[in-house]
C-alpha cells in the first residue's frame, strides 16, 4: 500500500464545539495520496462536521490541520478548494437543467479572447467534457445533454470527474452511494477506484460497511464525536466495523432478533 | 491509468431521439411557433388593413421594440432566478426624474439622463442587495418598490410643479448629443431614397410632400435590437452567462462550485433597472415629457413576453431570443387587432390564453429536458 508516502492531509486532535454541544472530541486522521480512506459512522457520529472542518466550512475549535506537511488554516471553502481539497456533495453538486458541459465547467469556464472581449469557449469545454466522460465510462448523447437526464450515479461520476479534472489532490465524497441503487453504486465505486489509481487521495464517507469494504484501503470509524483509530484493509472484518459504528453493545442485543441482516 | 478505457455501450433503455424531436427541445420553441402563427393569421386576415405598409410595419415594430427592451432585462433576471415587479414603476419614476432635472432644475439633458441612469442602477442594486441579504422572495421585495417608486413618480411632480405631467423636455433636448441617442432616428437617407424610388409611401401633399411617411428607424428600435443581441451573447457565449444559468438553476450548487451567485443576481437587478430606464428615456424623448402613470403594468407585460419566450418561472432556463419573439408577438397582436378593427378588449383575452398555453408548453419542454415525470 502507499502508506510509505507522506500523508497529504493530517488532522490532529480536531475538536469542534457548537455552543454547549461537543460535536467532535479530538479526532485524528491521516490521508495518503492514492488511497481510499473510508470514514464510517452512524447518523450523528460527527462525520459531516469532521469533513466540513477539512473542507473549510467549519473552523475547528481545537486541533491542527496539516496539508502536505505544512499547517493550514482554511477560512473559507474556497481556500480548501484552491489548495486542492474538493468536496462532492450527494446533492447540490449539479444543476439538472444545464448541460453536462456547462455543469462541468461551472465556475471554471474556459475563456477565449476576441480582442478585448472574453467568450466562453464552448468548443474546448465540450471536447474536454466528452473526453472526461468517456474515461469514466459514461456515454453521453452529446455535451449539450442536460444533467437532468443522467442517473444519480452518473451525476456523482460527473461531479467526481469534474473535481479531478480541476486538480483535486484530495477528494471528499459525502455519502455518494447512500441514495443509489445497486448497479449505480457499483459504477460510483468503480469511479472511486479509477480516481485512486490516478494518485488522488479519496475520503469516502459512508455508513454502509459493504460499500466501504469494496474500495477502502483504510477505515476510520467515528462514534459520538470520537474515533477508535484507523484500521488497515485486512486487519478488520465487516462485522467488527459494524460493531464499532453502532457502539457495539446495543447492536448485539438487536442482532439476535434481526438474524444478522444489518 | 493502467487499465484500458472501458467499453462504451449504449444503454438499451435510453431511447434514441430523432433529430426533429431534439430540435424541438429548445426554449425558443414556443416563441417560434407563436410568431409563425401570428404572422400567418394577420397576413391571411388583415393583409389589406394597412398593417403591412411601411407605416404599419413601423407602428408594430415600435410597440414590439418597447416590449423587447424591458423583456431582455426581465428575461436575464428570471433565468438568474428572480423577478422584478418594479419595472413599470421604474419606467414612470425614471422618466419623471429626467423631466424634473431638465425642466424644473434646468440641467442639460445629457446630465439629466446620466444622473437618472445612475439613480436607477442604484435602486436596482438596492433591490438586489435586499433580496440577496434577507433571502426574501424577490416577488415581495420588488412589489414594495413597485409602490415606492410609483408613489414618488406621482408625489414629486405634484409637489414641485403641481401637476402629474411635465412637458417641455423636447425643447430642452434640441441639439443635445445624448438625447439624440434615445430620441433620434437613423438611416434617414435610406428611407428618403426608398421614398424617391417609390418603394415606400410618401406624403402626397402638404409642406412635406415627397418626403417618405416613415423617415427613418427610431433609436428605440436600435436600442431594442442592440439589447437583444447583447443579452443573447452574454447569456449563451460568456462565462457570466453560465453563471446566470447556474444562479437560477440551483444557487447552492452554484455557490459550491465557486460561482458568485449574489453578485450575479444583484447585477441582473441592475440590468433590469437599466432596461427600464432605456425604455423611459426613449419614451420621454418621443413625447417630449413625462407622466406619472407611464409604464403601468409593464412589469407583467415583460414577464409574459419572457414566459412566451420559453423561460421557466422557477429560473435556470430560458432564452433572450425567445423573449424577443415573445415581445414581437405581443406587439404584432396588440397593434394588429387595432388595424383589423377588432375590439381592443379581446387583446386581453388573447394574452391570457397565450400565456397559459406558453406555460403549459414550457412545463412539457422542461420535462423533456430533465427526463422527470
Amino acid at each position: 500500500m502507499s502508506t510509505e508516502h507522506a500523508a497529504i492531509v493530517q488532522m490532529r486532535n480536531i475538536e469542534k464545539h457548537f455552543g454547549a454541544v461537543i460535536a467532535l472530541a479530538g479526532v485524528s486522521l491521516e490521508v495518503y495520496p492514492g488511497e481510499c480512506h473510508c470514514l464510517l459512522g452512524d447518523n450523528g457520529a460527527g462525520k459531516s462536521t469532521f469533513i466540513k472542518t477539512m473542507s473549510g466550512v467549519h473552523k475547528p475549535t481545537k486541533g491542527e490541520i496539516y496539508f502536505g506537511g505544512t499547517p493550514m488554516k482554511f477560512d473559507r471553502p474556497r481556500d480548501a478548494i484552491s489548495a486542492g481539497i474538493a468536496t462532492v456533495h450527494q446533492h447540490l453538486a449539479m444543476i439538472p437543467l444545464m448541460s453536462v458541459s456547462r455543469n462541468f465547467f461551472m465556475g471554471n469556464e474556459p475563456v477565449r479572447r476576441v480582442g478585448p472581449l472574453k467568450f466562453f469557449d464552448h468548443k474546448l469545454a465540450d471536447s474536454i467534457t466528452m473526453e472526461a466522460m468517456r474515461e469514466m465510462g459514461i456515454n453521453l448523447r452529446g455535451p449539450d445533454q442536460a444533467v437532468g437526464t443522467l442517473s444519480g450515479g452518473e451525476r456523482q461520476t460527473v461531479a467526481i470527474a469534474r473535481a479531478v479534472h480541476f486538480g483535486a489532490k484530495v477528494l471528499i465524497l459525502d455519502e455518494p452511494t447512500s441514495a443509489l441503487g445497486v448497479r449505480q453504486t457499483a459504477n460510483v465505486l468503480a469511479t472511486i477506484d479509477k480516481v485512486r489509481k490516478q494518485g488522488v487521495a479519496v475520503v469516502f464517507i459512508t455508513h454502509n460497511v459493504r460499500h466501504a469494504m469494496a474500495v477502502g484501503d483504510r477505515f476510520t470509524v467515528l462514534n459520538r464525536g470520537k474515533t477508535l483509530g484507523t484500521a488497515q484493509r485486512g486487519q478488520i472484518t465487516p462485522e467488527e466495523l459494524q460493531d464499532l459504528m453502532a457502539g457495539g453493545q446495543e447492536l448485539v442485543a438487536l442482532e439476535g432478533s434481526l438474524g444478522g441482516t444489518v | 491509468m493502467s487499465d484500458t478505457a472501458p467499453e462504451i455501450q449504449t444503454d438499451e433503455r435510453v431511447k434514441t431521439r430523432s433529430r426533429f424531436r431534439e430540435a424541438l427541445i429548445r426554449p425558443e420553441l414556443g416563441g417560434i411557433i407563436g410568431t409563425a402563427i401570428v404572422f400567418l393569421m394577420f397576413l391571411l386576415f388583415a393583409f389589406d388593413s394597412g398593417m403591412f405598409s411601411s407605416q404599419g410595419v413601423m407602428n408594430w415594430s415600435q410597440v414590439s421594440a418597447q416590449f423587447m427592451i424591458i423583456a431582455v432585462g426581465a428575461c436575464l433576471l428570471m433565468i438568474a432566478g428572480e423577478f422584478d415587479l418594479s419595472v413599470g414603476s421604474m419606467i414612470g419614476f425614471s422618466g419623471m426624474m429626467i423631466a424634473i432635472f431638465t425642466v424644473t432644475l434646468g440641467w442639460p439633458v445629457w446630465m439629466a439622463i446620466l444622473v437618472t441612469f445612475a439613480l436607477a442602477l442604484a435602486i436596482g442594486a438596492l433591490n438586489g442587495i435586499i433580496v440577496v441579504r434577507t433571502g426574501l422572495p424577490s416577488f415581495i421585495v420588488t412589489l414594495a418598490f413597485l409602490f415606492i417608486l410609483r408613489g414618488f413618480a406621482i408625489f414629486l411632480p405634484q409637489v414641485i410643479e403641481r401637476k402629474t405631467i411635465i412637458g417641455g423636455v423636447d425643447v430642452a433636448a434640441e441639439g443635445d448629443w445624448l438625447a439624440a441617442l434615445f430620441g433620434g432616428k437613423i438611416l434617414g437617407g435610406l428611407f428618403t431614397w426608398m421614398g424617391d424610388n417609390g418603394l415606400i409611401a410618401v406624403f402626397a401633399r402638404g409642406s412635406r410632400a415627397g418626403d417618405p411617411v416613415v423617415d427613418g428607424i427610431p433609436m428605440l428600435i436600435v436600442w431594442a435590437l442592440g439589447l437583444v443581441i447583447f443579452g443573447h451573447v452574454l447569456l449563451t457565449r460568456t462565462q457570466f452567462g453560465n453563471w446566470i444559468f447556474a444562479a437560477g438553476g440551483d444557487a447552492e450548487a452554484a455557490r459550491n462550485s465557486g460561482v458568485p451567485v449574489n453578485r450575479v443576481k444583484i447585477m441582473m437587478f441592475m440590468f433590469t433597472a437599466f432596461c427600464a430606464t432605456v425604455f423611459a428615456t426613449c419614451q420621454v424623448m418621443e413625447f417630449g415629457g413625462a407622466g406619472s402613470d407611464r409604464g403601468v403594468l409593464k412589469e407583467f407585460e415583460a414577464i409574459i413576453a419572457v414566459v412566451i419566450g420559453g423561460a421557466l418561472l422557477t429560473g435556470g432556463y430560458g432564452s433572450v431570443v425567445g423573449a424577443a419573439l415573445g415581445a414581437l408577438i405581443f406587439g404584432v397582436v396588440q397593434q394588429g387587432l387595432f388595424f383589423a378593427g377588432v375590439e381592443n378588449s379581446l387583446f386581453r383575452v388573447f394574452l391570457g390564453v397565450i400565456l397559459l398555453a406558453a406555460v403549459i408548453l414550457n412545463t412539457y419542454v422542461r420535462r423533456m429536458i430533465t427526463g422527470e415525470r
